[in-house]
């Protein structure tokens, strides 16, 4: 870094980051779904944390979260470079160095699972660096150029945020911390092989074995059918544990439902047909899988202001 | 006497040292306000300094 005290005149200066250029290597999107699951996680959870141990619990999963992310772009800045979808990401899009992108992943990583320790429990703490390694050796190194499973088991790093909140209140898993990982974990696959029938050309430029690139869009629409069905007995678990309650299983009923009708389209659908309306049933499919994971969510907050009124709750 | 232009390449740094120094403070407010609750509510630490501290010990051990 040097000063440019003469650069009047200078037609090009070097890039220098600014502070949000950083902030965007943290995946601040990624980062607000794994602030709202870990949150529910913890206000669930049948011990009470302090309101300063609750709000660090969740401000160092999301950093931790960060860190992951800054790693996985670190290590994918060549892919990344190459799809339409993540090419204005700061790596490739020359706004920050991939070697500043692993400092700040793994300074992050360091500082986010200490302070979780020291905040919460030892067994958070080790969760949360378990879902750091997780996402980024195992499923950025390993899976993601590696096997068309990629999606499957990697999803397991984005669905360990419920159960550290979890832990952080009562410093043990349990079947209901274990549920909402389920959820999110048989949720990932369809939500994401979803975005790839609509998003193709970038996996197959990049190279990314994803199922659409190496089994084809028809097997890749029954893969959705199947796991979405395999999501259901899961989603309606959750719902009779002990954070769920009437109106959860209500909630799981009809977004389970709808869910599975918007794969069997899917299923039955062939490239002629999307190709017609421009994936008009993928895409819809895709949104409604935000909101469903979403409102899976809030049901379990809202059971719990129930319980709290003494109406809701098993 | 004219003043030359702020360069864009300014704003960004004085952003970085910006958002740095906030975070550090925020930092900062966080571990203070972590360590009184924790402080408050019993919750079993010392300065490890080295010297024997029966009340960290469950109380049969605590005795003499």
């Amino acid at each position: 870094m040097s000063d440019i005290g003469a650069y009047q005149g200078a037609t090009a200066t070097p890039y220098e980051p600014g502070f949000g250029d950083y902030v965007q290597l943290l995946k601040p999107r990624v980062m607000s779904l794994v602030v709202f699951t870990a949150l529910v996680g913890l206000l669930v959870a049948p011990v009470a944390l302090h309101p300063v141990e609750a709000f660090s619990a969740i401000l160092f999963i999301a950093l931790g979260a960060g860190a992951s992310g800054a790693l996985n772009m670190w290590w994918d800045a060549d892919i990344d470079a190459v799809m339409k979808r993540t090419a204005r990401r700061p790596v490739p899009a020359g706004k920050v160095q991939a070697g500043e992108a692993l400092a700040v992943g793994l300074g992050l990583s360091g500082i986010s699972i200490v302070m979780l320790w020291l905040a919460t429990n030892w067994v958070a703490a080790a969760l949360l660096a378990f879902t750091i390694f997780f996402y980024a050796v195992v499923y950025s190194m390993w899976l993601k150029r590696s096997t068309p499973q990629n999606i499957v088991i990697g999803g397991a790093a984005g669905a360990f945020p419920p159960m550290i909140g979890w832990v952080c209140a009562t410093g043990s898993v349990s079947v209901e911390a274990f549920l909402m990982f389920a959820l999110i974990f048989m949720w990932t696959p369809p939500h994401f092989w979803a975005l790839a029938l609509f998003m193709k050309e970038d996996y197959h430029t990049a190279g990314v074995p994803m199922l659409t690139v190496t089994h084809g869009r028809k097997a890749t629409r029954a893969h959705i059918l199947v796991y979405t069905l395999l999501l259901v007995p899961v989603a309606l678990g959750a719902a009779v544990t002990s954070i769920g309650g009437p109106l959860t299983l209500a909630v799981a009923v009809v977004l389970n439902a709808w869910f599975v009708i918007g794969a069997f389209r899917i299923w039955r659908r062939d490239e002629a047909m999307a190709e017609a309306d421009r994936y008009a049933v993928e895409k819809a499919f895709f949104r409604f899988s935000l909101l469903y994971l979403f409102l899976h969510f809030a049901a379990f907050l809202v059971e719990l202001a129930l319980k709290s009124a003494g109406i809701g709750g098993w | 006497m004219t003043f030359r232009p702020e360069h864009e390449l300014h704003r960004r740094r004085f952003s970085r040292n910006l958002g740095l120094g906030l975070t550090l403070a925020a930092f900062v407010v966080l571990v203070f306000a972590l360590t009184v609750v924790k402080v408050k509510r019993g919750d079993p630490m010392q300065g490890y300094d080295h010297t024997y501290s029966p009340a960290l010990l469950p109380k049969e051990e605590a005795q003499p």
